[in-house]
């Protein structure tokens, strides 16, 4: 139906045995005065008052009465805004006014309640399809099952209803509850009730098909279930099943006040479809939390240690993976601190071929495997030889390549014992900024079954360092220009600026240099040891894992 | 506001304090530096005092006599290693050890790249101290680190700290990712501006000067954006739309090489320089042109002059001729003249290069504050 279309104005003469009159859209004619003149039958139908001689106040509604009144008044070559729109009865019309030469106005009525109606569904549907769009998003952008639980009460609260109610699967007698009140703010509570108190509520966490809204007398909504400040008694609720993958991910209660319309089908249909979004989002939210820490334990063992001072030597350690999101690779490190002051600490690092989780499984078992070997850490070689054969027998298809350092403080000086096998030979920063390469070289383990070494014996005065590092430092590729490798040499050189540094910071700067070399670009695992004799004797106390003896 | 008044009572007794914790510092004096902190804290009581008004300004006259050239690189990570134990040392120190913290829960992060994890660890130690759950997850954390931990712990909020302007692209994309994730974010730091400008250029939720100010407005609590709200990155800055920061960034590495083979023909002096002096220049036009990436990226003109300023100095600090500064930016002005935002800032730069007058103080956007 086009209604943009006005009616030719048809001439005062036609009178009602003209087309119009029998015309299927109701037809009023009246005077400058609002005096009807004319009716067609549709419009007598519509009207059951209207006669001629009646006024248009008095036999039609109030909005026709002023659209005339405000056509007569119109000034000259005037606008209007037409058609005019109201109600008649339960049902809607544009009023269309032709204006005769006389002053006489003809007015047509078009209804249009149905495409009213279809237009109101049409943008109820677009707004609960944007909303249910954000509320997607929304959703799943986080994966912290409280947070998610606050965003359902929140949307909930706001778009849906007055306040809402997330219900968690019980812990035993314990409920979970999430509420959000008519003010937007959300509040946790753990509360000891019989959830069967609430209609449809056990059914909801069982994951039953929900109660309809008009079976749940708002009169039983216990307290519990009704948040702060929700002040008015409840008028209406709606119990929904929040559904997860496969066991419920809980339920969600909407309450209205009893001021507001009771929740249409339409609305519970709806609020059901937000529910299967928000339940499967606090099911992956709950999956996540599960399987991270499992991961958190599992890979416990698998960091870096906190290196710290130990029987009065420093050592430090920083460990950087390849991958961003990475947390552990195949470098690894490990310092066991000797059982008292005399005794060696043995410091390993190595780097396992392969980047990622499987080398870091790996890494494990070395790491395991050396530990288990301590007691014979007196003799480097045959550490090594032991740890080759166990390597050379389980059915890992890899190598390592690793650096042992036995170190001892005697007087002021730290003494070391070093054994590469296969690794980079670990680099000494002496007081003065000279550099120099350990003298030791060895095969690596895991690829042979005949291999040697040779261990360097070493000495450091206060403030000299011994770094020990694996290839992803030297080999890190990058630079000003984009293609070079760090390389040794400028490692060396990086070095002689730490003379006298503490162990944390040369590792921080050595590692630091590294990752700027490398910029945006890839890169190799990257670890560093840093073995360091302390320039002050109270050195070994302030590690801040000890109480020390620094206040004396 | 007992914690305002002890800390005015304090100011003369940290003052002197503060002269000693610097020449123990200076010195690599760990025992010393130490004493003096501990010291203090139990002459006044107020550990935030000592935390921000007698180690952070220390800890910041270690950046300013570094660019004066008054430390030496050894020097300056001795000092700040020894801030850290320091700050350990009190932390643990059985007379100063906090309660169970029941507080909220809030993140300390610096943002990847970020090196200079001192701020944020002070920052870390004042909202333990006023009773809040910190996590502090310290320098360098990868973006999906950081968020990993949002969606495990759930905090209140984050507080990312940034020393380094050219982590600001960095910080942003964590500033939105943290967002996405419903956990609002409060930017600090040198490189977010003297006035946080580049914190509200890149949507953080909120931005503080120093770490009392951070605690207050993390206290007062930080409102969180409305989840309904699809927000991406790049809303914040629309002007990226026009690719000049995706083309200087991608062609980095062929402008710092464009640049030093032609630098070499038209500055006679380079001719001479030896492979260490060659590396070094690649190296200072590499951070050149990272800096003009970035006033690109937050359409910032004053940047990028401000770090050719410091630059300058630098240089100058360290006895090196600034000369080969403004031929350096006209060769990157050359091979970047297709883009008209670049050739703004490099055209900028090299004027508030022409109008220094040399011997300026130092302190400028490349160090903590």
């Amino acid at each position: 139906m086009d209604t943009s279309q006005q009616p030719p104005a048809s001439p005062r003469s036609v009178g009602l045995g003209a087309t119009w009159g029998s015309a299927p859209y109701p037809v009023v004619v009246a005077d400058p005065s609002g005096g009807v003149v004319e009716l067609n039958a549709a419009a007598a139908a519509l009207f059951p008052g209207a006669v001629t001689g009646s006024w248009l106040t008095d036999v039609t509604p109030a909005w026709i009465a002023d659209a005339h009144a405000r056509v007569r008044t119109r000034p000259e070559g005037g606008e209007f805004r037409w058609p005019a729109h109201g109600a008649v009865g339960d049902r809607t019309f544009e009023a269309h006014p032709t204006c005769a030469d006389d002053g006489d106005v003809m007015w047509w009525l078009v209804d249009d309640t149905d495409r009213r109606l279809a237009e109101d569904a049409l943008k109820n549907e677009r707004e609960r399809t944007a909303f249910l769009a954000g509320a997607s998003s929304a959703l799943l952008s986080s994966l912290n099952v409280e947070r998610c639980m606050e965003v359902t009460a929140r949307l909930a609260a706001e778009h849906l209803a007055d306040a809402a109610v997330i219900v968690a699967p019980p812990r035993g007698k314990n409920v979970p509850l999430t509420y959000c009140g008519p003010d937007g703010a959300v509040t946790h509570r753990t509360v000891q009730e019989n959830i069967d108190l609430l209609p449809g509520l056990g059914d909801a966490l069982r994951g039953f098909p929900p109660v309809p809204s008009r079976w749940i007398d708002p009169a039983t909504v216990p307290a519990w279930a009704v948040p702060d400040g929700f002040a008015q008694p409840v008028g209406s609720a709606v119990v929904t099943p929040l559904p997860g993958h496969g066991v419920p991910a809980g339920a969600l209660v909407l309450l209205r006040a009893c001021d507001r319309a009771a929740f249409s089908e339409g609305e519970e249909i709806f609020a059901r479809l937000f529910a299967s979004r928000a339940g499967a989002a606090m099911s992956a939210a709950r999956m996540y939390a599960e399987q991270a820490a499992i991961t958190t334990t599992l890979m416990r063992e698998l960091l870096p240690p906190q290196l710290h001072s130990v029987h009065g030597v420093e050592f430090a350690g920083k460990y950087r993976p390849s991958g961003q999101a990475d947390r552990v690779g195949g470098d690894f490190y490990d310092v066991h601190p000797g059982a008292d002051a005399d005794q060696e600490s043995l410091v390993v690092l190595g780097d396992v071929c392969g980047k990622g989780l499987e080398a870091a499984v790996l890494t494990g078992k070395i790491r395991n495997t050396v530990q288990a070997l301590l007691p014979l850490a007196d003799d480097h070689q045959r550490l090594l030889g032991l740890l080759n054969g166990a390597l050379m027998n389980s059915h890992h298809a890899r190598f390592a390549t690793l650096a042992l350092a036995s170190v001892v403080r005697r007087g002021g000086n730290v003494r070391l014992r070093v054994t590469s096998a296969g690794h980079p030979a670990p680099l000494i920063v002496r007081a003065d900024g000279q550099v120099e390469q350990a003298p030791t070289r060895g095969t690596l383990v895991g690829a042979f079954w005949d291999i040697s070494s040779t261990t360097a014996h070493l000495e450091l005065a206060p403030g000299e360092t011994c770094l020990f590092f694996t290839d992803g430092i030297t080999e890190a590729r990058g630079g000003p220009l984009g293609d070079e490798l760090f390389g040794a040499e400028r490692l060396e050189a990086a070095l002689t600026q730490c003379a006298g540094m503490p162990a944390e910071a040369v590792v921080e700067h050595v590692q630091m240099l590294a990752a700027q070399w490398v910029g945006r670009g890839g890169h190799d695992d990257m670890a560093t040891v840093a073995v360091t004799a302390p320039h002050h004797a109270h050195l070994s106390a302030v590690n801040g894992h000890t109480r020390g003896r620094y206040t004396a | 506001m007992t914690r305002r008044s002890a800390h005015a009572d304090g100011g003369v007794a940290l003052d002197d304090a503060r002269e000693r914790l610097w020449s123990a510092v200076h010195g690599g004096d760990e025992h010393g530096a130490v004493a003096v902190v501990l010291d203090a804290a139990r002459s006044s009581a107020d550990l935030e005092a000592v935390l921000l008004d007698l180690i952070a300004p220390v800890q910041a006259k270690v950046g300013v006599e570094w660019a004066a050239n008054r430390l030496t690189v050894a020097q300056e990570h001795t000092a700040t290693a020894i801030h850290e134990r320091v700050i350990a040392a009190l932390a643990h120190h059985p007379d100063h050890r906090t309660r169970v913290p029941a507080g909220p829960r809030v993140t300390v992060a610096c943002v990847d790249g970020e090196w200079h994890a001192l701020p944020a660890r002070l920052l870390s130690e004042v909202l333990r101290l006023r009773g809040w759950n910190v996590d502090f997850l310290g320098a360098h954390v990868p973006t999906p680190h950081l968020i990993a931990h949002l969606h495990r712990t759930g905090p209140q909020a984050v507080a990312l700290s940034s020393s380094i302007p050219t982590h600001l692209p960095t910080a942003h994309s964590a500033i939105t990712a943290c967002q996405a994730t419903g956990v609002p974010v409060i930017a600090g730091g040198a490189a977010f501006g003297p006035d946080g400008r580049y914190a509200r250029a890149l949507g953080a939720d909120a931005w503080a000067p120093h770490a009392r100010e951070a605690a207050t407005l993390l206290e007062r609590g930080l409102s969180r954006r409305d989840p309904l709200a699809a927000h991406q990155a790049v809303d914040d800055l629309p002007h990226l739309a026009d690719q000049e920061y995706t083309m200087v960034v991608r062609t980095t590495h062929q402008l710092v090489k464009g640049t030093l083979t032609e630098l070499e023909d038209r500055f006679a002096p380079m001719r001479g320089y030896t492979e260490r002096q060659r590396r070094h220049t690649a190296e200072d036009i590499a951070h050149i042109v990272e800096y003009l990436a970035t006033a690109l990226y937050v359409a910032d003109d004053e940047l990028f002059a401000r770090f050719i300023l410091w630059t300058a100095d630098i240089l100058t600090a360290r006895r090196v001729p600034a000369r080969s500064l403004d031929p350096a930016l006209d060769l990157l002005a050359a091979q970047l003249k297709d883009f008209p935002r670049a050739c703004h800032a490099l055209a900028h730069a090299r004027e508030a290069l022409r109008s220094r007058t040399p011997a300026q103080k130092i302190p400028g956007p490349g160090k903590p504050a």
